[in-house]
């Protein structure tokens, strides 16, 4: 027993310090910041400040929450459509789901400039019908569609798992009970592929409500998101990594007790119902 | 006086890509029968009740239920329910809310379902047990809370597609029991599918034996084991030994190089038989007084009697018998007219019933068949 714990260290161990040096250490500097004013006295005013960028909070909430809805709605018939099909059409389009992956995600961002710009390939397009340009791009509608378009995959994927992991002998049993598809839809897939909603939800929501790439890209100097603003006070100066590191602490937080709740809902539904 | 027939399959063909699975199937299934399909795996007996069940569809043929064609009607809006062999009770619902749903999908009232669910419960001994997660219960109990799923919607057939198979053999024999106790009293038709040939015997009204897609035969226990149709039959159901023969005249056959008095006719003169006989049919005498002799070649001892091997010309007998023999002895068999039937040539003919492998001296058997081979 000993032996073999010893011998599963040695294995661990490259991750260990690998976790130790740039997450563990990253989180302690974080904190030391986000406690301490610029001469590295201890101080709770970072907090007090954070007032100022109450409207950033929201509008990341606001826009994460929006893309997350989104992203399940079309996630969840898209997940459900595949598991009917055959083996290796649902390795197929699992492949193309993939693909965009096989990209950085600052190219795949990227790249919806040239789609969506007043020159972009949609105004060029309906410019030969005499229609436009239309404002696509620096609109909020443009950095929804961004998260949703990047994020899509985290949330296809769990939700795909847990349904094709539903026995079909259960849908067969649901149906001999007199349900038909919308009632097994309702009565078994639906309560039992849950866990894979949750886990879609969360996967999407948390880098939604921390993004700031796609919204500078995709939003212009508009819209200005919680990840935008840390991102800027560390740009700015040293002056202000108290502030910004304040920043990612209380949205680490809120990220934390959001994951916890969605949890604590999932484990609840599969007792209650 | 005949029952009504509440199911009728028709003609029923299925194939799986190259594999024929049902082979021109024809069977009728009487109002509140306890009808029992048996057969090695593969037979075609689970694809038979997916095919009542609504889950399947046959290739050609015609499914009937209460004189009306059901081909094509989905499964939800069959009167039939089914016990599924693994129970796919639904994990995510408790005891109460999984006997429940057929009842919920049907819209009744909240007090009618706690009526219903709870005399479900009672009666296949659960009470109590509502709360209860499923994934806490023991395989015997969800088989109960399986069986309880299905009768709970009052189907006036209900499916059972080897639902004892996974119980071990004293609980099953329990359930043996329950399941003929629950089948009477609500005196529903009951369709079990299973390849154990005793729980056939021991539950079933009729049997139906099957085999590569066809039924073998159709009857009461008694007729199957004590008339089988042909040499599969014979073999699959209990012992026996499986022999060539060759019908003289009515209740006159050779065998073994042997005439016997037997009860069976109606077989063309000097037809080409089959002949069993049961293995506890036969009794040991000396060897003088024999109409059979040979040698003894193992003896095991089984409690209730002892199973031996004789050895008669090559063809090697098992006989059940509670005299206590020793390998090397030589023996005589008796055969009493009503031991031996006989069966007419079929695809099975010389696949079964002898217990030794194959030996040379096996080939002199075949000197008492006649030069024309008239079939």
């Amino acid at each position: 027993m000993n032996k073999k714990s010893f011998g599963s260290r040695i294995v661990a161990a490259p991750y260990i310090v690998w976790a130790a040096i740039f997450i563990v250490v990253p989180l302690v500097i974080m904190v030391y910041f986000a406690l301490t004013d610029s001469n590295g006295a201890f101080t709770l005013a970072n907090f007090a400040q954070i007032g100022k960028f109450k409207k950033a909070f929201g509008l990341s909430v606001l826009y994460a929450v929006i893309a997350t809805i989104i992203t399940l709605l079309l996630a969840y018939p898209m997940a459900y459509y595949m598991t009917k099909l055959k083996i290796s059409s649902q390795r197929m389009i699992m492949m193309l789901i993939m693909l965009p992956m096989w990209m950085n995600f600052l190219i795949r961002t990227y790249s919806w400039i040239t789609i969506l710009a007043n020159t972009g390939l949609i105004n060029k397009f309906l410019s030969l019908f005499g229609i436009g340009p239309l404002q696509l791009i620096n609109t909020p509608g443009a950095v929804i569609l961004g998260m949703v378009y990047d994020f899509i995959p985290y949330m296809i994927l769990p939700i795909y798992t847990a349904m094709s992991k539903i026995d079909n002998s259960l849908l067969e049993a649901a149906s001999d009970l007199g349900s038909n598809s919308l009632s097994r839809i309702r009565r078994v897939i639906m309560p039992l592929s849950l866990p894979g909603v949750i886990s879609g939800i969360t996967m999407v929501f948390v880098p939604s409500v921390s993004t700031f790439y796609i919204s500078q890209k995709l939003g212009g100097n508009k819209t200005l998101l919680i990840g935008d603003a840390i991102e800027y006070l560390f740009n700015t100066g040293p002056q202000y990594y108290n502030i910004a590191s304040t920043l990612s602490l209380i949205l680490m937080v809120l990220i934390l007790i959001s994951t916890l709740i969605m949890n604590k809902f999932g484990d609840d539904e599969e007792v209650v119902i | 006086m005949e029952k009504q027939n509440i199911i009728e399959l028709k003609d029923i063909f299925v194939s799986f890509g190259e594999e024929k699975v049902l082979d021109g199937l024809n069977l009728a299934i009487r109002d509140k029968e306890f009808i029992t399909l048996l057969g090695p795996s593969g037979c075609g007996k689970t694809t038979t009740l997916r095919i009542i069940a609504g889950f399947l569809d046959a290739d050609s043929g015609e499914v009937v239920f209460e004189d009306k064609k059901i081909n094509g009607v989905p499964s939800y809006k069959r009167q039939v329910n089914t016990i599924f062999q693994r129970y796919a009770l639904f994990p995510h619902l408790n005891v109460y809310e999984n006997v429940a749903f057929g009842l919920r999908v049907k819209k009744l009232k909240e007090n009618e379902i706690k009526e219903i669910v709870t005399e479900m419960l009672h009666l296949v001994n659960l009470d109590g047990f509502e709360k209860r997660s499923i994934s806490t219960l023991s395989g015997g109990q969800q088989q109960r809370v399986a069986i309880a799923r299905a009768i709970a919607n009052k189907p006036k057939v209900l499916l059972l597609d080897e639902p004892l198979a996974a119980l071990d053999l004293k609980l099953r024999k329990d359930m043996q029991k329950e399941l003929r106790r629950i089948q009477r009293q609500l005196g529903i038709t009951f369709v079990f599918v299973t390849h154990d040939q005793e729980e056939a015997l021991t539950m079933s009204d009729r049997v139906v034996v099957m085999n590569k897609g066809k039924i073998q035969q159709i009857g009461t226990p008694q007729d199957i084991y004590n008339e089988p149709e042909n040499a599969f039959v014979a073999d699959f159901i209990g012992e026996s030994n499986i022999l060539d023969g060759i019908m003289r005249d009515d209740f006159v056959a050779e065998f073994s190089g042997h005439v016997f008095d037997c009860l069976d006719k109606g077989f063309n003169k000097n037809e080409n038989v089959d002949v069993v006989v049961r293995p506890e049919d036969v009794d040991i005498v000396p060897a003088d007084k024999g109409m059979l002799k040979g040698v003894v070649t193992s003896v095991d001892f089984l409690g209730v009697h002892y199973e031996i091997i004789v050895d008669i010309g090559g063809f090697k007998w098992m006989i059940q018998t509670t005299d206590e023999c020793f390998v090397g002895d030589n023996v005589g068999l008796y055969i009493e007219p009503d031991a031996i039937h006989i069966m007419k040539k079929s695809e099975y003919s010389g696949l079964y019933g002898d217990y030794s492998t194959y030996s040379e001296e096996m080939e002199h058997l075949s000197d008492i068949e006649p030069e024309d081979d008239d079939e």
